[in-house]
């Protein structure tokens, strides 16, 4: 019985990684042209918000993107604690900064969007505030990765420090919702067939989240692949040097 | 344990003032708001809570990058983690020292602080409660960041900007407890909040700074 612990072994996870990888890609491309395209030409007009509406079709999925890299670096962490597999840690590192850019998207686009709508580019909203906390730890995250030059150091470092900053990202939530109510609108996606908005937009944007979804996939096994192989290269050059 | 807590005292005492850098700097903070503003005591009225309490902050984030450095480059952290003091333990006492030095007079002078901003005299009571309650708080989870950078060259600035995302909470419940002090509103509910964060913090983060120092002690 082949065991999901099989992947952590660098070989076995690039090779794999290697077959997958372009058909996770295609379908990323396919889903996030397919559905940006229809999103913007082909779905109506809110008829309150007019044309400003379509960037839902960024902003929803980069946000979600955002929170659900947070979390897959907290398993990820957990797992280079418990198991001590190197490409878990490496898979934490990879996902850190398309996080990051996918917090940013997320703040821009909603900056945008709330220029026309609220009538202002920001507003220490829980919501709004919540992210840029969240993209503050992001960049402690990358900078700590950074600034130590042992791997596995660091790689134990930051793992303390996305359990810690994990809780602390909840604790701030709750603070920031008790601190001031909002001017973001309710969730506009949910399990609850009520609070959805119009199947017009929700066909088009669930395409969207499935082409973001692939494409972090797709970004993190690659940055993956390319730190594993830088690695392998540093162990060569240094058992060159000793000669 | 009471040696190590009497001897990190001694060394902040000595080692440049660490009872008078923090204040200094507090004072820097709160003497130069007035000027950026400009002398409208109406203003001032308003934003002394936040003014005090994120000069508290920012007085607690400069001495963080102290609090592990100088045992750490002379090898006596070394001496200190091999000590039969569980590592968990000798933490604690570095975030006791760094409160004693640096939060604990960072309250007692609040009040004169407070003076030049023109707080509202109901103000006062519930801005020393929340500095007392608070302070504790950014102690414990700065330990925690100073842990974490020990090991790095030049951490401070990495320093802040770790610990700046975790300070957040302290920082809205504590400085949310002065204003509705001030504002003569119940400040009950933003206190007993902070109070639950400076209690979950001493319980839970000496395990992970602990955690840190070992592994950068490695």
């Amino acid at each position: 019985m082949a065991s999901l612990w099989e992947y952590a072994n660098p070989r076995k996870f690039i090779a794999t990684s290697d077959r997958v990888l372009p058909w996770i890609g295609a379908l990323a491309l396919i889903c996030l042209v397919l559905g940006l395209v229809w999103g913007f030409f082909f779905t109506p007009e809110d008829y309150r918000q007019g044309a400003s509406v379509k960037i839902i079709y960024l902003h929803v999925p980069a946000a979600l993107m955002a929170i659900n890299a947070w979390l897959m670096m907290l398993v990820a962490s957990l797992i280079w604690i418990v198991r001590r597999h190197h490409v878990s840690a490496l898979a934490a590192r990879a996902a850190a900064p398309v996080g990051a850019v996918m917090t940013v998207i997320a703040l821009v686009t909603g900056a945008l969007w709330g220029q026309p709508i609220w009538g202002t580019w920001w507003v220490w909203d829980p919501r709004l505030t919540s992210f840029l906390i969240l993209l503050l730890f992001y960049l402690g995250y990358i900078a700590l990765w950074a600034a130590i030059e042992n791997d596995d150091t660091a790689a134990d470092l930051t793992s303390v420090l996305c359990l810690v900053g994990s809780v602390f990202a909840l604790l701030s939530r709750y603070a920031v919702l008790f601190w001031n109510q909002g001017l973001h609108q309710g969730a506009s996606l949910s399990l609850d067939k009520q609070e959805n908005v119009d199947d017009v937009f929700y066909l088009p944007l669930l395409v969207c989240i499935a082409g973001f979804v692939l494409l972090f996939v797709a970004l993190v096994l690659l940055r993956t692949q390319t730190e594993i192989r830088a690695r392998r290269m540093r162990a060569l050059l240094a058992r060159e040097r000793m000669g | 344990m009471r040696a190590v807590l009497i001897r990190d005292l001694r060394l902040a005492m000595r080692a440049g003032g660490g009872f008078g850098l923090g204040l200094a700097f507090f004072l820097i903070v709160v003497v130069l708001v007035p000027f950026a503003v400009g002398p409208r005591a109406d203003l001032h009225r308003v934003i002394a809570p936040g003014i005090l309490w994120l000069g508290a902050l920012l007085a607690c984030l400069l001495s963080l990058d102290r609090v592990f450095a100088l045992d750490y480059e002379d090898g006596s952290l070394d001496l200190l983690a091999t000590a039969p003091l569980p590592l968990e333990a000798l933490v604690s006492l570095k975030a006791l020292a760094h409160w004693l030095t640096t939060g604990l007079p960072l309250v007692l002078a609040a009040p004169f602080l407070a003076v030049l901003l023109t707080l509202p005299p109901p103000g006062y009571a519930p801005l020393l409660l929340s500095l007392a309650v608070g302070t504790p708080a950014l102690s414990v989870i700065g330990t925690f960041g100073a842990a974490l950078t020990v090991g790095v060259k030049r951490g401070g600035l990495l320093l802040s900007l770790l610990v700046l995302p975790l300070y957040v909470p302290t920082l809205i419940f504590g400085a949310e407890a002065a204003r509705r002090g001030a504002e003569g509103l119940d400040y009950t509910a933003p206190l007993a909040m902070l109070a639950g964060i400076t209690c979950g913090t001493i319980a839970l983060l000496p395990f992970a700074s602990a955690a840190v120092v070992r592994v950068n002690l490695r």
